[in-house]
């Protein structure tokens, strides 16, 4: 471990060879974290599936790049997909919880990601899949920094995806009355926004962003059906750490967590790059809640 | 049926009749038999930190899997040779009788205390944690010791470790462990029991149903959690220790830190049964147990994605348990009285 | 003595100034009223005082200790206790079991959270729900209660706890006005031979002025004006406070 660690001293450009491999993936994580912060703010469930929506959207464009469908428009097709997906499990299960309490609504989502995980396992069995995008290599600083060029495409696509969501968020009128139902959801009903719909709206919304995130990530990455918590994990800690409202600290946070997933990765080495996410959501939140102590308050 | 219910010595006794027979009544089943009080004694314990105080947690196997490692270490460190565990995969050689015992029973003691040591430690930072967060740090607990189990060279790393052989002169293996496990079952019983008639109990359902309120009044409300994490975790570290036995291989994710299987049930067999109550567990062990027998012979390959949809079912539709169901509709089996009169009645009676 | 003595707390949340420089003194032994309009700060300044968010600045001394830091459960534990506005009990437990939990917290080692309940908090739990009139229902869990009941259930909560100082938001709120007069009468029992110090928020002026001995007015974050039940009934300030003519 302290070797790797060295040749990050020794040898700079190591550095911004994993900074920028961070970073660009980060993008992804970013998209899964605002949909999870959607579907926190505006219905106060944490959609522990959320990692799975992800996992089952690259499934999808994986499964039909394997009939030759191109893994880009394995993008739309995955976000419709999910989408559907999403309203069939709000309609059987989410809308029977969103007004209970805590503790029913995050063992419901945790069963739907049990559910989901196991399913896709029977499906597409548990072998890590990844989509060939057909993208080729970029050489920086003289050949010493290599970066895939379906990372720098996938970071984009993330971002213009990112965008289209914002923009519906705050012009349009389904978006004008998801805002209002999470500010309040009694004075929305009242003021005639049918809050059901509404429900159904964000939360398939969200799968579907989860979908087309997952559909980048098994091009620039890789799926694997059991290997959704972690981005459950990892959308969780973007949000706690930056905030429900806060865009753009959303963004800045999942940068930062794909980047120090990254060196942590090198520095402890892959195996226990897992470990690592995990530890850290504890020591976030333990750190937090320490914190917030000594203000008198308790995390909520 | 009441009056039996209602009769403790008479329940018991025939608890205990019925279960020191049936390893010998049928034989084939005896490991299945001792499976069945380890999903008693997952339940229970969970219940005391799901049930009684209200936190759903989803990592009571990190004291499970560290209890399965720190027995199996002992044992080795007992009676064999360290170089050997360069060899952790491999087989080991045959121990008698009696140390066989004493390695099991030094092995148990320290996985309770290391168990109970690290409840303590983790528990005042984690459980100062509320509702999601807590639960989702849990979850984040239990993989994590999952995965950095499997990097550890020390016990085997990715490839597991090996338990001691089932020494002869002991019987049938899979009686020894029945027996071990339905002992755990009673001891966790009668303990919870008791703690449950007294202050302990009141304490832990207090922080369930207001935790704020709890605080308010003053209540040490982080060392009545600590304390009920704690004891979870040794009769789990103890039940690991004797799982890691009587499996004979430690695989860290699946065996050990095996949150996706024993992990979920913990949870669904003390929803299904009724959470919050002494029985609950017990009966939802006991139901769950004997319904996966036959998901797992019929439904081969799709067992778990049932298994999933079944919690879902459960937590939505069900949320009260058995339980929770026959003291609704039939209250008068448990020897409750309900008093429906006078409930509009505002102040002073 | 005072057992309680604020002095310039403030409180603001993001750009509202909820408490500004707010001085008020408990003696001991009284009865202490808090009136103001809706909006005035009542419950911010409760809500500092037993340490339910942080103070912006100012002091509170408690038994002449400073307690502006300490967090909820400690200030419980040194006898200082509230009631809420939304009442709060346990609810999936009996009113006996809700009693018996609160019993005094303080000192407490290591073993208390193992003993069994004595026969003597037993029989104090059931007095103290007798004396609040819920004797009959003691067998009831508190979320089948009433509102009313789940007041008196509380109040009763509170003096099992054996607080020196306490705390109580609009005790009357919610309750049938023919049962206000036997609330009263509970209170100045309290105080009188439980030797419970009262501080209350009462937006009842029939009984805060019935109740109190000294009575401090809020209005807009801040102490408009304090005095006995009759200067603050004739008092032009307060009159205007509670008519908005500003």
């Amino acid at each position: 471990m302290w070797d790797n660690a060295l040749i990050l001293v020794q040898a700079p450009i190591f550095n911004v060879q994993l900074l920028i491999d961070g970073i660009l993936i980060g993008a992804l994580f970013a998209l899964a974290a605002y949909g999870m912060a959607m579907v926190w703010g505006v219905m106060n469930i944490i959609n522990i599936a959320q990692g799975e929506f992800v996992i089952l959207g690259g499934f999808i464009t994986w499964w039909l790049s394997t009939y030759g469908v191109s893994p880009f428009l394995g993008i739309p097709i995955s976000f419709v997909a999910l989408f559907a997906i999403g309203w069939l499990i709000y309609k059987i299960v989410i809308c029977r919880v969103v007004d209970q309490d805590l503790f029913i609504s995050i063992l419901a989502t945790f069963g739907i990601s049990i559910l989901l995980q196991q399913l896709m396992n029977v499906l597409f069995t548990a072998d890590v899949r990844t989509a060939e995008s057909g993208l080729g290599t970029m050489y920086l600083f003289d050949g010493m920094v290599t970066v895939s060029e379906i990372k720098v495409v996938g970071f984009v696509l993330a971002l213009i995806l990112g965008a289209i969501v914002v923009v519906f968020m705050t012009r349009s009128k389904m978006g004008q009355a998801i805002r209002a139902t999470a500010q309040n959801a009694r004075a929305a009903r009242i003021l005639g926004i049918n809050t059901d719909v509404v429900y159904a709206v964000t939360y398939s919304l969200n799968a579907a962003i989860c979908g087309a995130a997952g559909a980048l990530v098994v091009m620039v990455w890789n799926v694997q059906a059991f290997q959704g918590l972690a981005y459950t994990v990892r959308s969780f800690m973007i949000v706690v750490v930056a905030g429900l409202g806060n865009l753009p600290a959303v963004v800045g946070a999942a940068l930062g967590l794909g980047a120090l997933e990254n060196f942590a990765g090198f520095i402890l080495g892959i195996e226990f790059q897992m470990a690592f996410i995990f530890s850290l959501l504890v020591v976030i939140l333990v750190w937090r809640s320490l914190r917030l102590k000594k203000q008198r308050k308790v995390l909520r | 049926m009441t009056a039996f219910m209602q009769n403790k010595p008479l329940l018991y006794g025939t608890i205990l009749a019925v279960a020191v027979a049936a390893p010998f009544v049928f034989p084939n089943f005896q490991i299945q038999l001792a499976y069945l009080w380890l999903m008693v004694l997952l339940a229970t314990t969970w219940d005391v930190q799901g049930g009684q105080t209200g936190y759903n947690s989803f990592g009571n196997i990190v004291f499970f899997g560290v209890g399965m490692y720190t027995t199996a270490v002992i044992q080795r460190a007992m009676f064999f040779d360290f170089d050997e565990y360069e060899q952790a995969a491999g087989t080991l050689d045959a121990i008698g009788a009696s140390d066989y015992v004493i390695s099991l029973a030094v092995g148990f003691g320290a996985s309770g205390v290391l168990c109970v040591l690290i409840a303590i430690v983790l528990g005042s930072g984690v459980l100062g944690l509320r509702g999601h967060y807590f639960a989702i740090c849990t979850l984040g607990l239990g993989i994590a010791a999952g995965e950095i189990a499997g990097g550890i060279d020390f016990i085997g790393a990715g490839s597991g470790l090996v338990t001691p052989v089932f020494p002869d002169g002991l019987g049938p293996k899979g009686t020894f462990f029945y027996f071990i496990f339905f002992t755990l079952c009673a001891a966790v019983h009668f303990t919870l029991k008791r703690l449950y008639a007294g202050r302990f109990g009141l304490a832990l359902n207090a922080i369930r149903d207001d935790e704020d309120k709890a605080e308010a009044m003053g209540l040490h409300t982080t060392r009545y959690k600590v304390t009920g994490w704690a004891i979870s975790a040794f009769f789990l570290g103890i039940g690991g220790g004797a799982m890691g036995n009587l499996i004979g291989f430690i695989d860290p994710v699946d065996t050990a830190f095996a949150g996706a299987t024993f992990g979920v049930w913990m949870v669904l067999m003390t929803i299904l049964g009724g959470k919050g109550t002494l029985w609950g567990p017990v009966i939802g062990a006991i139901v769950f147990h004997v319904t996966q027998e036959f998901l797992w012979t019929h439904l081969f390959g799709w067992q778990r994605v049932a298994l999933g949809a079944i919690i879902v079912a459960i937590v939505v539709f069900f949320p009260q348990g058995i339980m929770g169901y026959i003291r609704e509709k039939h209250p008068h089996l448990l020897g409750l009285v309900v008093d429906k009169s006078k409930r509009q009645e505002e102040g002073a009676a | 003595m005072n057992l309680l003595s604020v002095t310039d707390a403030s409180k603001a949340f993001g750009g509202v100034i909820a408490n500004r420089d707010i001085s008020i003194e408990v003696p001991e032994g009284k009865i202490i009223g808090l009136i103001g309009p809706n909006g005035s700060g009542k419950t911010t300044l409760f809500n500092s005082i037993v340490g339910y968010h942080p103070l912006d600045s100012g002091s509170i001394k408690f038994n002449g200790e400073e307690i502006s830091s300490l967090v909820v459960p400690q200030i419980a534990r040194r006898g200082l206790l509230r009631t809420f506005q939304q009442t709060r009990i346990y609810g999936k437990m009996n009113c006996v079991q809700n009693m018996l939990i609160s019993v005094p917290h303080r000192n407490t080692g290591f073993k208390h959270m193992f003993q069994k309940h004595s026969a003597d908090e037993i029989d104090k739990a059931e007095d103290l729900l007798e004396f609040v009139g819920l004797y009959s229902k003691r067998n009831l869990l508190a979320g089948d209660l009433s509102f009313g009941q789940q007041k008196l259930l509380e109040f009763a909560m509170a003096l099992m706890n054996e607080p020196r100082l306490l705390l109580l938001d609009e005790p009357t709120a919610g309750i049938n006005p023919t049962l206000i007069n036997g609330l009263i009468d509970r209170l100045k029992t309290a105080n009188q031979h439980l030797g419970v110090t009262l501080l209350v928020i009462e937006h009842n002026m029939r009984v805060i002025m019935n109740l109190a001995e000294h009575i401090y007015c809020l209005a807009h974050g801040e102490l408009l004006a304090d005095g006995s039940p009759d200067e603050i009934q004739n008092d032009q300030r307060v009159l205007d406070a509670y008519l908005g003519a500003h």
